[in-house]
């Protein structure tokens, strides 16, 4: 035993190389290749019905251009739900930090120092709901609900209830480089997605935050004995997710140049839709932001193939819903085998 | 001589309950001390103050003769406690790697995790310490699919893999089969040999007696007594719990 109690960490093992297998790979990522399979299969589907559609370049464009506005939310978002938390307060911060950009743009007439207040707001609306949550023990899905009504609420009063143009923003670098176009056709939009889902991939898979995020959503009581500040941890993930939203609504409005004091509202739904389609479970513990990001396009895709197909704009939350209660059964049932 | 760990006139309230009073302990080196006292006795209160869990209202903790302030979870891991607890403290739907690093990832010089030196470290420890000899386990195996003697192992090859001085071991029989339970007495002679110090708490006083060098009985919060096991049979121990849990009062010679 003597040998057992010293700490071999530093000493060099020899590297462990587990022997692939098939079917343990398939039970291990079950969730990412369930709900692959279903893109795939409504992919399939959506060319056979409307060819003339999926068969080019500019329906994938569209949808670049558009998803990334709340799936970029959706990765921070899983973050907090894998965490055993939830936010429902994410477009109001969109908003909010919208109300900063403007008023921050009438005073100093600088973009950037608008844009930088955008994230600001979004980082101390985001570190509030985490003290809410954390400091006063009261269960997200509640705190966040009274945060999501109080922000609103307050880009109303702050605002007048006005919309307001953004045109002005055309003239300046960060347009472009939030909301340009590679190549006459590629969104850049879609890029920062990919940026933000990597970096968010790094602290969740690669980091101890990561680490920690998933030990609490399992289980809170054995992560805070094994000393992890749990407060702390989570507290960060409603920061990050207030950040990300407030960079969400800058890129959202930016697209159209134009800011409506409603911006965001369309985006609760299904942001957390997408969470949940991609295997997220809601009691914590387990997701994955590939299955998020799959989720996403999914959810994104639906409603201009439910047109292109030749239904009427009437059917397309009848198939989300339809969707999504599918979807959910069946990661429940892969959960239960994995287990 | 220093103690391994002291606790000087320790107490600990929640609002309106004493959960302990005025407690004086002390773990000697190269030694096992068995907790036992009833439901409630004040037991687990005392080992979360040793693992630096709660905080105590008044009192002081020295290790090696020192006097610690502020004793937190990670400082006393530092200090070389590691624990076992009655929960097993795990998380079950996370790999068997992730439960053995808990709280304490192996990080790379970029402040990465480095998974593959914890997965190679776990499945190192799967043969030599864990005893999992099937292929059906590997470190990426999820822990709630083990058996209440496999999630002991874990929790307790996790509790000896970083360098420990005192290894606290919290109801660590519980749910274990017979089999299991003496694989486990046999380790806690291990911790001894291997010069290490333990406080070792069960409900079975049998259990307590075979381990322990001294025996300290808990009750209703206070330490009402201690002896050597060298000194007393396990009847007349057996005797005097029964006693001190009608009464309150322990007999001492």
């Amino acid at each position: 035993m003597s040998s057992q109690t010293e700490t071999k960490t530093t000493e060099t093992v020899s590297s462990y190389q587990p022997k692939f297998n098939l079917g343990r790979y398939i039970r291990r990522n079950g969730a990412q290749l369930g709900i692959f399979s279903v893109f795939v299969a409504l992919w399939i589907f959506f060319i056979i019905m409307a060819p003339g559609t999926f068969l080019r370049p500019q329906i994938y464009n569209a949808f670049m251009a558009t998803i990334p506005f709340f799936a970029l939310m959706a990765m921070p978002l899983t973050m907090v739900i894998i965490a055993g938390e939830i936010d429902l307060s994410f477009p109001s911060i969109m908003a909010m930090g919208m109300i900063s950009f403007m008023f921050t743009h009438s005073v100093t007439n600088s973009v950037w120092l608008a844009f930088l207040a955008a994230l600001l707001t979004g980082v101390i609306i985001g570190w509030l709901n985490g003290i809410i949550v954390v400091k006063f023990g009261i269960p997200s899905l509640v705190a966040t609900l009274g945060t999501q009504f109080f922000w609103r609420g307050a880009v109303l009063v702050l605002g007048q209830g006005r919309s307001g143009t953004l045109v002005y923003t055309r003239e300046s670098l960060l347009h472009p480089l939030l909301v340009g176009k590679i190549g006459d056709s590629f969104p850049v939009q879609m890029l920062w997605l990919l940026l933000i889902a990597g970096l968010t991939w790094v602290l969740l898979n690669r980091h101890k935050f990561g680490a920690h995020i998933y030990l609490i959503g399992d289980n809170v009581k054995s992560a805070e004995l094994m000393g992890i500040n749990t407060g702390r941890t989570r507290i960060l993930a409603f920061t990050f997710l207030g950040l990300v939203s407030a960079f969400a609504g800058v890129v959202a409005s930016l697209q159209v140049t134009y800011f409506w004091p409603s911006l965001g509202e369309g985006y609760l739904m299904r942001t957390l839709a997408a969470v949940f389609l991609g295997g997220t479970s809601v009691f914590g513990g387990v997701g994955t932001l590939f299955g998020t990001f799959i989720g996403a396009f999914i959810i994104g895709a639906i409603e201009a193939a439910t047109v292109a197909i030749g239904l009427t704009g009437f059917w397309t939350q009848l198939i989300y819903g339809f969707i999504i209660v599918l979807s959910v059964i069946m990661h429940t049932f892969l959960r239960k085998r994995m287990e | 001589m220093n103690y391994r760990l002291e606790l000087k006139n320790v107490s600990k309230s929640f609002g309106e309950v004493h959960a302990l009073r005025n407690v004086d302990f002390q773990l000697g080196q190269n030694e096992v001390v068995g907790l036992l006292g009833d439901n409630g006795a004040g037991k687990s209160t005392m080992i979360k103050i040793i693992t630096g869990y709660y905080q105590p209202t008044s009192g002081e903790i020295l290790f090696n003769g020192q006097k610690v302030d502020d004793l937190t979870v990670p400082k006393a891991r530092e200090l070389g406690v590691e624990t076992v607890y009655q929960e097993r403290a795990l998380a079950e739907l996370q790999t068997l790697w992730r439960n053995i690093f808990l709280g304490r990832e192996l990080v790379n010089r970029w402040g990465l995790m480095d998974i593959n030196r914890m997965r190679a470290e776990t499945h190192r420890l799967m043969t030599q310490s864990m005893g999992f000899t099937s292929g059906a386990v590997t470190p990426d195996s999820r822990v709630g699919t083990f058996s209440g003697g496999e999630k002991q192992g874990v929790a307790i090859t996790r509790a000896l893999f970083f360098d420990a001085e005192i290894i606290v071991l919290d109801e660590p029989t519980m749910g274990l089969s017979l089999k299991e339970t003496e694989k486990l007495l046999h380790f806690v002679s291990d911790i001894k040999t291997a010069g290490k110090s333990a406080i070792f708490i069960d409900h079975n006083i049998f259990h307590v007696y075979s381990v322990s060098d001294r025996v300290v009985v808990i009750d209703r919060g206070k330490i009402a007594g201690e002896f050597f096991t060298k000194d007393i049979t396990l009847n007349d121990l057996m005797d005097k719990m029964i006693h001190v849990a009608e009464t309150g009062i322990l007999e001492q010679e």
